[in-house]
């Protein structure tokens, strides 16, 4: 046997009664600490506290405006509010009932143009998903979500106002429901993409119609996503004043008059109320913007709360 | 029991069936309508695009008087006056790309600060550490905090996003003026000669404006930041960690470079809401026609212009203002095209990994 064979061999294997060599030898731990003194963990320190305090201070503002709105706006709440009409100057009390109908009444009317068009749409997008057209589409939609809401009050000025030859609360829902097609497409395409493809092709296997498969698969499956995006576009359409300021202007009226209900005249809302009474030197106005604003933000909060309850069985599935 | 009741009813059901209504060929009818139906969805498709043409055209046709009296000259003149009928959108143009970009210096900050916030689960972990002094960090129920306290701030911020701006402008007009203008004033008397500072805030100006801008854009550069960082490969960041590196090493180095595209998608199109945003900006910023650039002097942009002047609007007047919203779709057509174009490169190359 030639030794020097083995004493490579040994050299190799660590002989068992050897001890096991640190890894950790000559590391000195307490430079892998967190600590104040060292450049490289000061920073990381320094800039955690500075994120999360900016992160808090973005939040203040929030805790400010709803903190306000509660106290300001909290002492004036009654039911009064619901049901008279706003005041005139100088006048003490009134409300703005005719305000949140006209709100209503114009999300709702917009939301009536926009549904149906916005969730075929988002059909079409989600079916004929390669085509350069859904592209476009897409693209188009895309760009409208991020479109000027003053503009959209100005186009509805042009196409229905100037056209009509009035203020109308339906220039009103013209001009919101330009503000809410993208949403309402944007989300009905995502929510119909999700639908599993193996139902949509069931569905088909089973000799359905395209037609059918749509309505009877892969709409009633994509439901709970398309009322999310609803939702979420009534209760943006909601708070916009900017699009009504110069469609629907304002009305110091009910809609009604004598019973009937006319749709080709001014209209009061919420977000214009608040707009045309912050703007008055009169305590009462004031107060009653303040008001104003808190029950818009109760509306435009219980649609956004209704579209995420809509959401929430999705997720967790 | 129940099934077998509902089994033998269907089977009673179904043998009332004639199976040639069932197992049949779509009738003509039936085909008819799923082309008619195929059709429709196509058109409302179609019309999106349209819409934009309509849009853009009818603000166009009705700005023509107006583009062919005053030309070019309408965006480099400076006076407002419809009694001379000299009209020029020249502070409105500066005011609007001022008081934006201010306002997306301070809301990018804060956006981009509170996208690595929620994406680097820093609440969770302090919501952890208070638990494990209290040795509670693996409780069932107090356990799960860490998790809902991060979606609670998620969904705080975007409720900053669902706040109106007119609610957003009430609060400017009756809290912010009245608390910041001591401290302007102070400011003017101290550092008057700082061009940012040369004027006094007597009330509605270009401060509170964008103070308030900067919080409605904030929601939306922190989504979008967020969902870019969060989409960043995992391996990527164990890589860095591997390394050696520190958490804002990685953050740096890494983390924020391979999301930049979607961060800078996410700033783009905060700067499109910014520049078209009205209502906040028409009660706040003082409808002044003035170029300055003091921060505390009134101002007047764009879409505050529109909303003020067009409800008083003559029949002379409207081309003018028509004209004036065709300046704004551009500048805000470009910006939004550019930002969705630059998220579309981010989301195909976060695919193509």
């Amino acid at each position: 046997m030639s030794k020097d064979r083995i004493s490579s061999k040994q050299e190799l294997i660590p002989a068992q009664n050897d001890p096991v060599p640190n890894p950790f030898e000559g590391v000195d731990f307490a430079e892998l600490e967190l600590s104040l003194y060292r450049p490289r963990t000061l920073i990381t320190i320094i800039l955690s506290s500075l994120v999360t305090c900016m992160t808090f201070l973005a939040l203040i503002p929030l805790f400010a405006v709803l903190w306000m709105l509660i106290w300001r706006g909290g002492q004036k709440l009654s039911l009064a509010l619901f049901t008279q009409l706003p005041p005139a100057p100088l006048e003490q009390g009134g409300g703005f009932g005719n305000a949140i109908v006209g709100t209503l009444i114009m999300v709702g009317l917009a939301a009536l143009i926009t549904v149906p068009l916005g969730v075929l749409a988002g059909v079409y997008l989600a079916e004929a998903k390669g085509s350069q057209l859904a592209e476009v589409v897409r693209f188009a939609a895309k760009v409208l979500t991020g479109f000027p809401s003053i503009l959209a009050g100005v186009f509805a000025y042009g196409a229905v106002v100037l056209a009509t030859g009035g203020y109308s609360a339906i220039a009103g829902a013209i001009a919101l429901s330009i503000l809410m097609l993208p949403t309402i497409i944007l989300t009905s395409e995502s929510a119909v993409a999700m639908v599993p493809a193996k139902m949509k092709e069931a569905s088909i296997g089973l000799g359905a119609t395209g037609a059918q498969t749509v309505w009877m698969v892969l709409l009633p499956t994509a439901m709970p996503g398309i009322l999310t995006g609803v939702m979420l576009a009534v209760a943006r359409a909601a708070g916009e004043t900017a699009p009504l300021l110069f469609t629907a202007l304002f009305s110091n009226y009910w809609l009604a008059s004598s019973g009937r209900v006319d749709f080709m005249q001014p209209t009061a809302s919420l977000a214009v109320l608040i707009y045309n009474f912050s703007g008055m030197p009169f305590a009462n106005q004031v107060e009653l913007a303040w008001a104003a604003a808190l029950v818009l933000v109760l509306l435009v909060l219980i649609f956004n709360l209704i579209g995420q309850s809509f959401s929430q069985p999705q997720i967790q599935q | 029991m129940a099934s077998v009741s509902s089994q033998t009813q269907i089977r009673e059901e179904v043998a009332g069936w004639n199976p040639g209504q069932i197992w049949q060929p779509p009738t003509r009818a039936q085909r008819w309508y799923d082309n008619a139906f195929r059709r429709l969805c196509f058109i409302f498709a179609v019309f999106t695009i349209l819409l934009i043409a309509w849009l853009v055209l009818e603000i166009a046709f009705r700005a023509m008087p107006a583009f062919r009296q005053y030309g070019l000259n309408f965006i480099y003149s400076t006076t407002w006056d419809p009694n001379k009928a000299q009209y020029g959108i020249l502070p409105e143009i500066w005011g609007t790309l001022y008081t934006s970009l201010l306002a997306l210096v301070v809301g990018s900050a804060f956006g981009v600060a509170a996208a690595i916030f929620l994406s680097e689960g820093y609440l969770g972990e302090i919501v952890f550490k208070g638990l494990k002094t209290v040795k509670l960090q693996h409780h069932p129920i107090w356990g799960k905090l860490p998790e809902r306290f991060e979606l609670l701030l998620k969904n705080l911020i975007e409720l900053l996003a669902a706040v109106p701006s007119v609610v957003y402008g009430l609060w400017g007009l009756f809290v912010i003026i009245p608390m910041i203008r001591p401290a302007c004033n102070w400011l003017h008397e101290q550092f008057g000669w700082f061009p940012l500072f040369s004027t006094t805030l007597s009330g509605p100006g270009v401060l509170p404006a964008v103070f308030v801008l900067s919080i409605m854009i904030l929601p939306t550069i922190t989504a979008i930041s967020r969902d870019a960082l969060v989409s960043v490969p995992p391996k990527l960041r164990m890589a860095a960690y591997g390394l050696g590196a520190t958490r804002w090493e990685t953050i740096l180095g890494v983390l924020l470079p391979t999301a930049s595209r979607g961060i800078f998608g996410g700033i783009v199109l905060g700067f499109g809401r910014a520049l078209g945003e009205t209502m906040a900006l028409a009660m706040l910023v003082g409808n002044a026609n003035r170029l300055t650039v003091s921060l505390f002097s009134p101002a007047n942009t764009l879409a505050a212009l529109l909303a003020n002047s067009f409800p008083e609007a003559g029949a002379k007047d409207i081309p003018v203002l028509m004209y004036a919203a065709l300046v704004l779709l551009a500048i805000t057509l470009v910006v939004n095209i550019v930002g969705a174009l630059v998220l579309e490169r981010a989301a195909g190359k976060a695919e193509a990994k």
